[in-house]
């Protein structure tokens, strides 16, 4: 067994909503390997998305603990859990969040600018084969080509960890497509733990590792014996 | 209430700190015009109501003596109403408490019933009472500053002799609602009073029996001014006469009439600025209130809403902020106003001079914040009423943008991405950003004109109180003496040495223009007083011809090398060319210099001197002062360092209101720009900066991306404050300048300094607490939710 990553235990999240409270996840155990590819699916309200947020440092759990590799994330501050986020963790939104008033190139070596061993952001952006689109602003690109651009401006900084909340969400079925072979490509050439959330189930064909989560709780985690390639994948 | 109403209720709720800096701003335009148009109104009011009831004269003269037989004559001039003689004289005075002798100028009043013309207003006290020789009434002004009241006696040298005058009662004058003395700009109450005599008490003292050496004389409807004072001119001249003139010259009345003049101005155009700064932040708000509320824009349209009351709904916040901004500018206003009525009770002396803001000016001063906010929400307005309803609702699609003027010239390699991010945001949207730093250049520009005004006095001072008159006591004798006269002074006590000079009081005519003045003879020391132009060089005065105040060439429309006539009011009244050999710029008055010899020889006289300059030793100035004060030849006595303690009081108290306003306003605006842009900004870029907390950027970084605009905004604005204010001090000092005074454009560096530090700390506090709100990014709603 190959060293574990991330180490979830007993992570327990309630929010308080108004005077109701809402359990989002109930005593989830997990653990994450180095450099696999991990979907997590689930239905809307599952609790995936609050998951994700606490791997990402974004949130803390209410009980439980979350370490990364020894870093305590659940005892973390605020300021620890940005410089955490700063230096490992890369973020693909569902709606790519670019900084409109930056190019493509300007929107990868923006994350480039602070960090400490950061990949060449020409680079990233021919990985996500938008080589000929560095000097593009947001407004004058396609959404696929935007996602492509969110996804080189998370490798960018060479995370241990690629966290992407629906990232094919807000994309047509071959664009879509698209934009996983890129993350299935820089899984495979970087080494990157991917994390991907959708309630796709086809999209869980490529992953490593199918982890389904139902009312807060982990209900099943499937290996996949063999992956598919994205392109052979159709829904 | 209906929903609309409920929801626009909530809206300010939830924008309140966006409303308040909009209604601050606009309370400070309402607050302005209501103070300065309203000062203008009652001072302008109290002036009429003033000159009516007590009778002021429309045309003045003074003369050396004429027989009280000439009053028919007088009478007889057509378009003569009704005529006032009088004996007016000039007198040293001992005022309990005051070490340097003062000047006192005593009018006769008749004994019994009120004057015809320049009727006294009775304050305190009583009137004096015929046969009581020793009964004096005295002005307000110089009874308050010294503390006088009915009963108390002050001494004076009359007709040579010490005497003791009575106090019986306070009075004030129309002819003297400013009451300076000569040719000075701000009063002495302390040093200078006028007091009212009965003339069968006076005229004895001063050989005046019989006769009188000052008129006044009211105009019928209809009457020419320059007829009768032409007429008067040559009816006089026998007589001495000095040369009628109209109110227009009246000194008194001139200074109030120029204040009201002023007041006019300054009342339209510094609400102006406030109100146009209101505008612009309206037209910012709502403009960005309007699109992030599009979907619910949409909503209303699709419901059936016209676009009338959708538009209406949306205007509400304007007229929301004008509702606040009078609520606070009027009371603010009508305070600020009080307190500058008295201010200007203690310049201008009136019976009554009450602030009273009328219904209709406070009713126009909401009207034109209403329309002014209506402009300012005129665009924003037009846009929600040309938006379809399914396009409303449909998300907008994303911001265009551009690589920046600098970018395309191949500058970006030396600009980091953030600040990109920054100058491609302005560049977005040009007009706004021009705007957002002209109004910050406005609130500079306003700090600039307002700590202005201590460096124009800072700079007359020197000019005048240093530069030019050096002297520490001036004397004037009350006739004309030989130069001998000299060596008798500076056997005085404490006098170290002295400098002699002559006035003679002239008009200067050339071509069809003249004008009256008293030419001033200098020694050839002119050590202890120098002519000092206002960039502080010392003029030369040849040995032959005049050198005139620049001003008073222009009146006469006369330059160097000019001949003009001299016509001399005084003495053998010679008439005689003279040629003019200089000009100099100074800055008070309208003066007119000769070498001292020149103008004996010119008056066809010996060695004569009106008085002298005196440098004194200190520590035996108070032996001088109280010999003057006994001195029956010496009539008036000027202490250099008294009227510099007095003129400097006089300014501060007079600055310190309107000083202390203009900073407060001054921050409102830069204070309302900072933090609604800054606020805009958030709003348009909060998912932008959230996604950049979640891949780890700092609050610090995201907050200088967001406040970085701002920064350059101020950056900006500032440089070009310094010009705007430049330019309104330069435009004050054109639209000021008089024939009494001209302001010198003089802006030190610590008033640059000052108005920049006042702007940038004022954009930093509003940027702090916007800052905060960065605190409240909620960074996880980012990742699901689309802008």
């Amino acid at each position: 067994m190959p060293d574990t990553v991330f180490h979830v235990r007993k992570v327990s999240k309630v929010y308080r909503m108004g005077e109701v409270e809402v359990h989002a996840l109930r005593n989830v155990d997990l653990e994450l390997f180095p450099g696999e590819f991990v979907v997590l699916l689930g239905p809307s309200g599952s609790g995936k998305s609050t998951l994700l947020n606490i791997l990402g440092g974004l949130d803390v759990p209410t009980s439980g603990e979350v370490f990364y590799l020894d870093h305590n994330l659940t005892a973390a501050g605020p300021a620890e859990l940005t410089r955490y986020r700063r230096e490992h963790v890369g973020f693909v939104f569902q709606f790519y969040n670019l900084i409109p008033s930056l190019t493509a190139y300007e929107n990868t070596a923006l994350v480039t600018e602070i960090a400490e061993n950061p990949l060449d952001p020409r680079e990233c952006l021919r990985l996500v084969g938008l080589e000929e689109r560095l000097n593009h602003f947001p407004a004058q690109m396609s959404g696929g080509e935007q996602q492509r651009v969110a996804i080189a401006r998370a490798i960018a900084k060479r995370p241990e960890v690629l966290l992407c909340d629906e990232p094919t969400g807000a994309l047509d079925y071959p664009t879509g497509k698209l934009v996983l072979e890129v993350l299935e490509r820089v899984n495979r050439e970087l080494g990157t733990i991917t994390v991907i959330i959708t309630h796709n189930v086809v999209i869980a064909e490529m992953a490593d590792r199918v982890i389904r989560i139902s009312s807060g709780e982990i209900i099943d985690i499937h290996k996949n014996e063999k992956k598919t390639a994205p392109s052979e994948m159709t829904w | 209430m209906t929903a609309l109403n409920k929801k626009l209720l909530r809206d300010l709720w939830r924008m309140r700190g966006q409303l308040i800096t909009v209604a601050l701003v606009v309370a400070c335009g309402i607050a302005t015009y209501v103070t300065m148009r309203g000062s203008y109104e009652s001072i302008a009011k109290a002036q009429r109501e003033y000159y009516a009831k007590y009778r002021f004269a429309d045309v003045f003269a003074s003369l050396k003596r004429a027989p009280n037989s000439l009053e028919v004559s007088i009478r007889a001039i057509p378009g003569v109403s009704s005529v006032q003689t009088r004996i007016v004289v000039e007198v040293t005075l001992d005022v309990p408490g005051l070490q340097e002798p003062a000047l006192g100028r005593i009018l006769s009043i008749p004994e019994r019933g009120s004057p015809a013309l320049n009727d006294l207003c009775l304050r305190r006290g009583r009137s004096i009472e015929p046969g009581r020789r020793d009964e004096v009434l005295v002005s307000e002004a110089f009874a308050n500053a010294n503390h006088l009241d009915a009963g108390a006696t002050i001494g004076a040298v009359i007709n040579g002799r010490w005497e003791p005058l009575r106090i019986v009662g306070i009075a004030l004058s129309p002819e003297y609602v400013y009451e300076i003395r000569g040719a000075e700009v701000f009063p002495d109450n302390r040093r200078f009073g006028v007091f009212w005599m009965s003339r069968e008490a006076l005229a004895p003292a001063f050989n005046m029996e019989g006769g009188f050496n000052d008129l006044s004389v009211s105009l019928s409807p209809g009457g020419s001014e320059a007829e009768v004072i032409s007429r008067l001119d040559n009816l006089l001249e026998p007589y001495g006469g000095l040369g009628a003139y109209g109110r227009a010259d009246q000194v008194s009345n001139r200074f109030l009439s120029d204040e009201i003049v002023q007041d006019r101005i300054t009342g339209i155009f510094i609400p102006a600025i406030f109100l146009a700064v209101a505008a612009f932040l309206i037209h910012v708000v709502l403009s960005r209130l309007v699109h992030t509320q599009r979907t619910a824009i949409g909503l209303l349209k699709a419901f059936g809403f016209s676009d009338m009351s959708v538009g209406l709904h949306y205007l509400g916040f304007a007229l929301a902020a004008v509702v606040l901004g009078a609520l606070l500018g009027v009371p603010l206003g009508i305070w600020l106003g009080r307190g500058l009525s008295r201010v200007y009770q203690d310049f201008f002396r009136f019976p009554e001079l009450r602030f009273a803001p009328t219904l209709n000016m406070i009713v126009s001063a909401v009207a034109i914040s209403g329309g002014a906010a209506c402009f300012g929400a005129l665009s924003a307005l037009r846009s929600v009423a040309a938006l379809p309803p399914a396009e409303a609702m449909r998300p907008e699609a994303p911001a265009r943008f551009r690589p920046g003027f600098a970018e395309r010239l191949g500058f970006q390699r030396f600009v980091s991405l953030s600040a990109r991010m920054i100058l491609r945001n302005i560049e977005r949207r040009p007009w706004k950003a021009m705007l957002s730093i002209l109004g910050l250049a406005f609130a500079g520009a306003i700090l600039i004109v307002g700590f202005y005004f201590y460096d124009a006095i800072e700079y007359l001072v020197r000019v005048e109180f240093q530069r030019a008159a050096r002297e520490d006591v001036g004397i004037t004798f009350n006739e004309p003496q030989e130069s001998s006269a000299r060596y008798s002074v500076e056997k005085l006590p404490g006098v170290l040495r002295s400098e002699p000079f002559r006035v003679v009081a002239a008009r200067l005519r050339f071509e069809h223009r003249s004008h009256r003045v008293g030419i001033q003879g200098l020694s050839e020391e002119r050590d202890l007083r120098r002519i000092v132009d206002q960039n502080l060089r010392v003029i030369d005065l040849p040995p032959e011809g005049i050198v005139l105040s620049t001003s008073l060439a222009q009146i006469l429309g006369v330059s160097p090398g000019d001949t003009l006539t001299v016509e001399v009011l005084e003495g053998q009244r010679p008439v005689r060319p003279v040629v003019v050999t200089g000009t100099v710029e100074d800055l008070i008055g309208t003066s007119a210099y000769m070498d001292i010899h020149a103008l004996n020889r010119l008056m066809r006289e010996g060695e004569t001197i009106s008085g002298a300059f005196l440098e004194v030793d200190s520590l035996v100035a108070a032996r001088l002062y109280s010999f003057l004060k006994r001195t029956p030849a010496v009539s008036g006595v000027n202490v250099r360092e008294a009227m510099l303690q007095s003129f400097r009081d006089t300014v501060a108290q007079s600055l310190g209101i309107s000083t202390g306003a203009l900073i407060a306003f001054a921050c409102v605006i830069a204070f309302g720009i900072v933090y609604n842009g800054a606020l805009i900004a958030l709003s348009e870029r909060a998912h932008e900066l959230a996604s950049l907390r979640v891949l780890g950027f700092t609050r610090t970084e995201i907050g200088w991306m967001l406040l970085g605009e701002q920064a350059i905004l101020a950056g900006v604005s500032i440089p070009l404050g310094f010009l705007l204010g430049y330019g309104i001090c330069a435009l004050l000092v054109y639209a000021m300048q008089s024939e009494l005074y001209r302001m010198p454009l003089i802006v030190t560096t610590r008033t640059y300094a000052f108005a920049c530090i006042t702007v940038t700390l004022a954009s930093v506090i509003s940027g702090l607490l916007i800052a905060q709100k960065l605190r409240k990014l909620d960074l996880v709603a980012v990742l699901k939710a689309r802008e």
